[in-house]
């Protein structure tokens, strides 16, 4: 294999990680959800991965680690350091566009609206199914720590919202 | 003294993580018992943002101390007097009325403390601080919303929030006191002065306290002392649970 350069490089590290998804929602992967914040390669073909937590005590971070590792080890990079970055602090805003389509297709409600314009009250969540934003706060914590309970008014559905953070 | 001079950065660090994890084991407690399944999942959702807390936290502590400890053997492998988690936080969860009065008394002085401690000087616990701020902030509004609910519901859930309250409210004073540590830790613009919080600690919890219809306790005593090392006799079982299996089977893997 001819080297590739460094930016080319990381183009395929990067290509190769889209196969990293959140183990709690396999429909995303670690850049839709914006956790991938970074990859750097050095000259001994040595990788960096910089990754954004979500939640503290989200228990997928450590799969999510593991997961990078071992992907990037059957792609033929053995020597790869997954680091932790708390600042810039992960957000909901983070989650890409994309991310926010595969969300919704997947049943879960996308976060509405931005982190830093979260008003007291819940904001008007539209229902995965039927898009009503008739909908109402069953529990602020779901299955997971990213997620809230809602149940639309509509269609009876009860659902999964990706907390706006 | 009866054990070597601690770093204050240590042990301040430790302060922090130490009420983090106790909480968060207290509220683990509740897994499976508690009264309907959305409060179960609230609960565990809480305890388990704590958990992670405690975990950066003690993480850093260890890496500030030097000696090679972990965050894992600092959870593991202390006894009763080398912790310094706020007495508070050990209390008995209680029924579910106290828990409550137990998480808004300690959500809304964490809230506060994070909010300062994200200008500190020692930036990775500057960081930490900005990272669980978010959190503790929607932790806040949980338990806020069960004051109200609890305080101006039923006669029943009324009678049982405010003993709560009355049977804590002893406990309150020690959030805001601080000893040579704090001062260090200020002067070096690593920590914060927990006693100016105190206003504002109080406004909030008053506010809500008067729209859910409670009464601000008026109680004649007050104990601390787990900047030392004291604690009530709760924290010796909870250690006990939390800390066998390592304890048991020191080399047992995950």
């Amino acid at each position: 294999m001819a080297p590739l350069s460094q930016a080319t490089e990381q183009e395929r590290i990067r290509e190769i990680l889209t196969m990293v998804k959140d183990p709690e929602i396999p429909v995303l992967s670690i850049q839709d959800m914006g956790i991938l914040q970074s990859v750097q390669v050095t000259a001994g073909n040595a990788v960096q991965v910089s990754i954004i937590p979500t939640y503290s005590g989200c228990p997928a971070m450590d799969v999510i680690r593991e997961e990078i590792k071992t992907v990037l080890l059957l792609h033929g990079y053995g020597d790869v350091c997954v680091k932790t970055i708390l600042s810039p602090a992960w957000s909901s805003d983070l989650i890409t566009a994309h991310g926010r389509r595969k969300l919704q297709e997947f049943g879960i409600a996308p976060p509405a609206g931005k982190s830093s314009d979260q008003t007291g009250e819940g904001p008007d969540v539209a229902c995965p199914y039927c898009q009503s934003t008739d909908t109402r706060l069953v529990s602020q914590f779901g299955s997971t720590a990213c997620k809230a309970l809602y149940k639309c008014n509509n269609c009876l559905e009860p659902f999964d919202y990706f907390k706006c953070v | 003294m009866n054990r070597p001079e601690t770093d204050p950065h240590f042990e301040y660090l430790l302060r922090l993580g130490d009420s983090s994890l106790i909480l968060g084991q207290r509220l683990a407690e509740w897994c499976g018992k508690a009264p309907i399944l959305e409060e179960e999942l609230a609960l565990m959702n809480i305890g388990l943002d704590l958990i992670g807390q405690a975990r950066l936290l003690l993480s850093h502590a260890g890496q500030v101390e030097g000696r090679g400890r972990d965050e894992d053997r600092l959870a593991f492998f202390r006894d009763v007097q080398e912790w310094r988690n706020l007495l508070l936080v050990e209390q008995e969860n209680g029924d579910f009325a106290k828990t409550m009065a137990r998480q808004f008394l300690f959500d809304t002085f964490q809230g506060l403390q994070y909010r300062e401690l994200a200008a500190s000087a020692d930036s990775t616990l500057a960081e930490i601080a900005v990272k669980s701020l978010k959190e503790a902030e929607y932790h806040q509004r949980h338990s806020r919303n069960w004051m109200l609910r609890m305080g101006d519901g039923t006669e029943e859930s009324h009678t049982r929030l405010q003993k709560a309250l009355d049977e804590l409210w002893g406990y309150v004073p020690e959030l805001f006191e601080m000893d040579e540590v704090d001062q260090a830790m200020i002067a070096a613009g690593i920590g914060i002065d927990t006693n100016a919080l105190r206003a504002e600690w109080d406004s909030r919890v008053r506010e809500v306290l008067s729209e859910a219809t409670l009464t601000v306790p008026d109680v004649g005593w007050a104990v601390s002392g787990s900047r030392k090392g004291q604690h009530t006799e709760h924290l010796g079982y909870l250690l006990a649970e939390m800390q066998f299996l390592p304890r048991a089977y020191p080399d047992a893997r995950w």
